[in-house]
């Protein structure tokens, strides 16, 4: 699903290098849920931004599902973003202005989908996160853990094959985070590729695998035994 | 994506910000009133100066004393115009219709305590009807009053109002220098024409002026009325020739044909509404000014969305329209309200201050197409600002 392939992005700040990432080869296969860990500065979120299309190494090679991205122009990446990738946020990142379900419909305006499809889409994609009675309710009306639904619901209404979810508890209390990474072990058990990254072990330990990052490198990569929350979250 | 969904998004964030938006169209909105109302102040006057040229008479050609050269002295600088210069205009051409001389003077006239300053006019028989006077009651003067040099006169309506007060002036006497005039007849009120009161005047025979009051026999204009619209450029030219035959110097007579003033008029009025309508633009430009203004303010408060939105899949283009169509969503939200309010306030000026306001279509289509202008001009830059936005800082800021 995911390949790197010596993947630098080098800053220049003043006189200084800053190598974010220096040098990261590393392969995700579908279906796997992946945290990615590391101290503030280590380069994980450069990474996380690269592997969401959204920013772009100074060199190196990224492949997603077996297309290389490194040539692909500003459109296409948006319309891979768009098809293939669905963002989670710490911070949700709802649009104050539109309701829960105009929030998840936005990724279906932007492929293209008409109006008249677009509501019921984006209806299921709610009602599979459980937040069916507060479609009409704006994010301020709900609380942190809804919003997040919101935005994984958001997230998936286009069906996309990789979930990256940045730091997707961080705002979270214990109760809503354990909720929120049962919605990721389901998804995951229904085959789509999450990477996640978090700087909390026992997030990390709701996944099958952990990378660490340090000074731009990955310095641990194992997998761990899966610790499986028996709750049924999702509808 | 379409346009459409791109439109719905735009104003859905517009609606978002109510007060903010209406303040902001708030400049559009007075900038294209003042235009629709500035050039429809301006047209009003010209078609009002153009009536007015026209209710003179039609196809008229005029003659003026010379302007005179370098010498001066005398009536109008030059060689005063005498009548017997009548016949030779007579003669100039076949096709004239009807010569009327005037001999214009202001005097003091008075009724019983009431006195005035007016025009009093010595002329023909031919006068009134090439003028387009009407009689509104008693009679205009003749034949045997011309030969007799009769002291009777023909008064405007508003030497009427002004001396007899609601009293019949027909058959009463007014006083001009030391003799008494009899009132003979009321003309039919004309209105204001573009050199003064049409209606502040008196008529008396020409020979009664000449003769009687002025002892010469000066004419201040000739006013000949051509056959028809076709040949007035006709008369005009013969005119000028015959008249240049006699005078041997084209500095000792003035001609002038009715288009060619009302072409100056219209000229000069054209220039004015240029000028309002210049002066109206410079607030729409400050209205344009705060749509730019607003949209930087609006680009900044939403870097974030603008981030999600990258993330979510929205390319450079649609992020530059969707800000744009919000630019340009305001201009012509404004544009629209500007014109409907530049119509009322046009409608009430003219109700007020009884002077004629057209609204020309030309200056509806002008204005909302200034106003498009604008909001893609000054919503270019921002729109533009938020889509380079980098994705990643755009997320990150706070």
């Amino acid at each position: 699903m995911i390949k790197t392939e010596a993947l630098y992005k080098i800053y220049q700040m003043g006189d200084a290098e800053v190598r974010a990432l220096d040098g990261v080869s590393l392969t995700i296969a579908e279906g796997e849920m992946v945290a990615i860990m590391g101290p503030s500065g280590s380069g994980k979120s450069t990474f996380m931004n690269t592997l969401g299309c959204l920013d772009q190494p100074t060199s190196g090679s990224y492949q997603l599902d077996g297309e290389e991205t490194a040539q692909l122009s500003e459109k296409e990446k948006a319309r891979l973003r768009n098809q293939k990738i669905g963002f989670v946020f710490q911070s949700f990142n709802l649009l104050p202005n539109l309701t829960a379900l105009q929030n998840v419909e936005l990724p279906l305006v932007y492929a293209g989908v008409p109006a008249s499809k677009r509501q019921k889409i984006a209806m299921e994609a709610i009602e599979r996160l459980g937040l069916g009675h507060r479609v009409h309710h704006k994010p301020k009306e709900l609380s942190g853990g809804q919003q997040q639904r919101v935005a994984i619901a958001r997230a998936l209404v286009n069906r996309p094959k990789l979930l990256l979810a940045d730091e997707p508890t961080g705002n979270l209390d214990s109760k809503s985070s354990r909720e929120i990474m049962a919605v990721f072990q389901e998804l995951h058990q229904n085959g789509i590729t999450i990477v996640l990254v978090t700087h909390e072990e026992d997030i990390a330990a709701y996944t099958e695998r952990i990378v660490r990052f340090t000074d731009g490198k990955v310095v641990d990569d194992r997998r761990i035994k899966q610790k499986v929350i028996n709750e049924e979250v999702l509808v | 994506m379409k346009f459409t969904e791109n439109a719905i998004m735009a104003l859905r964030n517009l609606s978002g910000n109510k007060i903010r938006s209406l303040l902001t169209m708030l400049g559009v909105i007075i900038g294209v009133a003042a235009v629709i109302v500035m050039v429809a102040l301006g047209e009003g006057a010209q078609r009002k100066v153009t009536e007015n040229i026209t209710a003179m008479g039609s196809n008229l050609v005029m003659v003026f004393p010379g302007r005179g050269n370098s010498r001066g002295g005398g009536f109008g600088g030059g060689e005063p115009l005498i009548s017997s210069v009548l016949p030779v205009i007579k003669d100039a051409s076949s096709h004239i219709k009807a010569i009327a001389p005037e001999v214009r003077r202001n005097f003091v006239v008075s009724f019983g305590d009431n006195s005035m300053q007016s025009s009093v006019i010595g002329c023909n028989l031919d006068y009134i009807t090439l003028r387009n006077y009407q009689i509104a009651e008693g009679r205009f003067f003749d034949e045997t009053d011309l030969n007799a040099r009769s002291r009777v006169a023909v008064i405007g309506s508003y030497v009427a109002g002004e001396l007899f007060h609601g009293i019949d002036p027909v058959g009463q006497y007014i006083k001009l220098g030391v003799f008494r005039y009899e009132i003979i007849g009321v003309l039919k009120e004309k209105g204001q024409s573009g050199f003064g009161n049409s209606d502040d005047l008196l008529l008396i025979p020409i020979t009664t002026m000449q003769q009687r009051i002025m002892g010469n026999q000066q004419l201040s204009t000739v006013y000949i009325q051509a056959d028809s619209a076709e040949t007035v450029d006709k008369v005009y030219n013969q005119v000028y020739d015959a008249l240049l035959e006699v005078f041997q110097d084209e500095t000792k007579f003035n001609i002038r044909n009715q288009a060619e003033i009302l072409e100056t008029v219209q000229e000069t009025s054209k220039t004015f509404t240029l000028l309002l309508g210049g002066i109206a633009a410079v607030s729409l430009l400050v209205g344009g000014i705060g749509i730019m203004n607003i949209m930087l303010v609006s680009v900044t408060e939403r870097i974030k969305e603008i981030g999600l939105r990258k993330a979510i899949g929205a390319t450079k283009w649609e992020i530059l329209s969707m800000f744009l169509i919000e630019a340009v969503g305001l201009s012509v939200t404004g544009g629209l309200i500007g014109i409907c309010l530049g119509w009322g306030v046009g409608a009430v000026v003219s109700r007020v201050t009884e002077w004629t306001t057209v609204i020309s279509p030309e200056s509806i289509l002008l204005s909302f197409g200034f106003s498009i202008m604008v909001g893609l001009f000054f919503g270019g830059y921002p729109a533009y600002k938020a889509a380079d936005l980098h994705p990643i800082e755009a997320l990150r800021h706070e």
